[in-house]
């Protein structure tokens, strides 16, 4: 297991847990918490990811409110939060994908090492290759290949020679733990998978423009246990390379797999905010706010 | 709780099953009655056309003349009119209403693209014969003056652009029929487009694509059967229209031999000859151009169809 840089935004939570710790949601995978725990005393490095007083408006309506949150890179940060608390409308604004829905506004920053995505020479196109995403269920290009599926991506770079896209297309395979799979069917129809074949190839896609964030919305929600199991494994392998923020509603996932977690729910306006933020053990064994404590025991949501 | 009663489970049935076996039996039966009005419509097709068939062997349809006088009918020229009249309208309309219909699905906000459908479904709602009458006063003489005339000045030694200009002939025909199916295509290939699931389109942005790119590499590809469909209806539409055709293709019973040539068509055929035709061989022969028709436009529409469901049940990823 991996060891972590970790990070919270305030030193004072940056308090290992010890990981026999009880987890009063779920039995849990037991090495994820052995990684925090075991974390070195290190200075924090600057965030791949600083958002600030980020608000989100559908016309009129605000859906996410004054998140102020930052993101370590190469790690993975959950999210979680009861349905309808913003989690997808945020994560899309990592990347600005919520500007293809019109009358969405968003205010405040978001910065990507440093550099504001919302400033006015940045091109969302640009940004949304280094800020890749993955969905909540598997989409394919259902009348391409498994081959043409991966650097569909890199074709719209205008790279086209065939050894590159070869290689590729294998080793964005091979980091999405698909190629042993796959690799005498590359002609095949990317739609033939199975569902966990399917989302697999979708992270592969991703891979292949090589981004350095990567936005998982609820990535394996439509998938059966053992596929669920091989996406969180691969989530563990792609944190050594990646920055990974991952929606889920499933909480035990998120204490599988993600470094720290931020726990987003709803207002009595109905506008997602930011409840608590810290790494993954302490926000499951001893959270700090009681709507996060509520949440992560079950007894809401 | 209550406890489950037999005497009142039979009582409900009883009373509602004589509507509804009526509702039934009646609803069924008017479905077969049209699948069987289209039995009968070929059939009559093919008992009263028999005598052409009979009498002229394959000749009926790859012969060249068609002359009343000495009773020998060829539907050669009007299958070779109707094809190329539709070809026409196709080529000017497929690609017009493609882009019509990618900008109403993909591109215009909803405030310009709702009015604007309904206009372009509008147009549907024209009668063929006021097109006719624009056709004959407006866009024939307009043609004749200036693309036809351009194109026989620079293009004639082409033989496909060779003069005269007629104006009314092969080309103002097509022109019209891509008007009158410019609708069908436009309605049903947005349609289509606008089924694909938005998860593709997210798909290929965060991929870092544009919109373009969407559209041309997730949106149209995985649309192409059913905007094939469309287009193939389209196609069914102008093979089958007449009053509009009849009005400016010129009428000439011959294969047209340039793209301005007066021609003519089997629907237009038909109605423009049934009223004088002799009872026997000639009626016979109008009735087998009828049946001629219909084979290559149920054909037609048959696979159109097909591409068109495949389209709705095949775009997976949702």
């Amino acid at each position: 297991m991996a060891i972590k840089t970790p990070v919270s935004l305030n030193g004072a939570l940056n308090v290992p847990e010890p990981a026999a710790a009880a987890d009063r949601s779920a039995p849990t995978r037991p090495e994820a918490f052995d990684a925090v725990a075991a974390m070195p005393e290190q200075p924090a490095p600057s965030p791949k990811l600083q958002i600030r007083g980020l608000n989100v408006f559908y016309g009129t309506f605000r859906a996410v409110r004054d998140v102020d949150l930052a993101i370590p890179g190469r790690s993975v940060t959950a999210i979680i939060g009861p349905s309808g608390c913003g989690k997808s409308t945020f994560l899309r604004t990592l990347n600005r994908m919520h500007e293809l829905i019109p009358g969405t506004r968003v205010g405040g920053s978001v910065r990507l090492d440093g550099a504001d995505v919302y400033a006015a020479d940045v091109d969302p196109v640009e940004l949304r290759r280094l800020v890749g995403m993955v969905f909540q269920r598997p989409n394919p290009f259902p009348t391409m290949s498994i081959y043409d599926n991966v650097v569909a991506g890199v074709r719209l770079t205008g790279r086209r020679a065939k050894s590159e896209l070869d290689g590729i297309v294998e080793s964005s395979l091979r980091r999405a733990a698909l190629w042993n799979e796959v690799k005498d069917k590359l002609k095949e129809n990317g739609t033939s998978l199975s569902g966990g074949q399917q989302q697999r190839l979708c992270i592969a896609r991703a891979l292949a423009v090589d981004p350095e964030v990567i936005l998982m919305d609820e990535p394996a929600s439509a998938l059966d246990p053992i596929a669920t199991l091989r996406i969180e494994e691969l989530i563990a392998e792609l944190r050594e390379t990646y920055t990974i923020v991952i929606v889920t509603h499933n909480m035990q996932q998120a204490a599988r797999v993600s470094d720290q977690t931020a726990f987003f729910t709803m207002g009595d306006d109905r506008a997602g905010y930011l409840v608590e933020f810290g790494p993954t053990s302490r926000i499951f064994t001893n959270p700090q706010h009681q709507l996060t404590e509520d949440y992560v025991s079950g007894r809401f949501g | 709780m209550t406890a489950f009663s037999p005497s009142r489970l039979a009582r409900r049935r009883s009373g509602s099953r004589l509507p509804d076996r009526l509702f039934r039996g009646s609803s069924r039966a008017l479905a077969w009655a049209l699948v069987v009005s289209l039995i009968g419509l070929g059939a009559m097709l093919l008992v009263n056309g028999w005598g052409a068939f009979a009498t002229f062997g394959p000749g009926f349809v790859i012969g060249t003349d068609w002359d009343p006088v000495k009773n020998i009918y060829g539907a050669l020229p009007f299958i070779v009119g109707t094809l190329l009249s539709s070809a026409i309208a196709l080529v000017i309309a497929a690609p017009i209403g493609l882009l019509t219909a990618i900008f109403l699905a993909e591109l215009a906000p909803r405030r310009i693209a709702i009015p604007l459908t309904f206009t372009i479904e509008l147009l549907a709602a024209i009668p063929s014969v006021v097109f006719g009458l624009w056709g004959v006063f407006v866009l024939s003489p307009f043609l004749q003056s200036t693309i036809e005339a351009w194109a026989v000045d620079t293009l004639g030694w082409i033989p496909i652009f060779a003069g005269p200009p007629f104006g009314v002939g092969l080309f103002a025909a097509g022109v019209i029929l891509s008007i009158m199916i410019l609708p069908t295509i436009v309605s049903i290939a947005r349609e289509v487009i606008g089924s694909i699931p938005n998860s593709q389109r997210e798909a290929m942005y965060a991929l870092g694509a544009t919109r373009w790119e969407v559209v041309t590499r997730a949106v149209l590809p995985a649309a192409r059967s059913g905007i094939a469909g469309a287009i193939i209806l389209g196609f069914g539409r102008a093979l089958g229209e007449t009053m509009a055709v009849t009005m400016v293709i010129g009428n000439a019973q011959r294969i047209p031999q340039s793209l301005f040539d007066q021609a003519q068509t089997i629907a237009s055929q038909i109605a423009t000859t049934f009223n004088e035709a002799q009872v026997g061989i000639q009626t016979s022969s109008l009735i087998a151009l009828g049946l001629v028709l219909l084979v290559i436009t149920l054909g037609l529409n048959v696979a159109a169809r097909v591409l068109v469901g495949r389209t709705a049940t095949g775009a997976g990823g949702r």
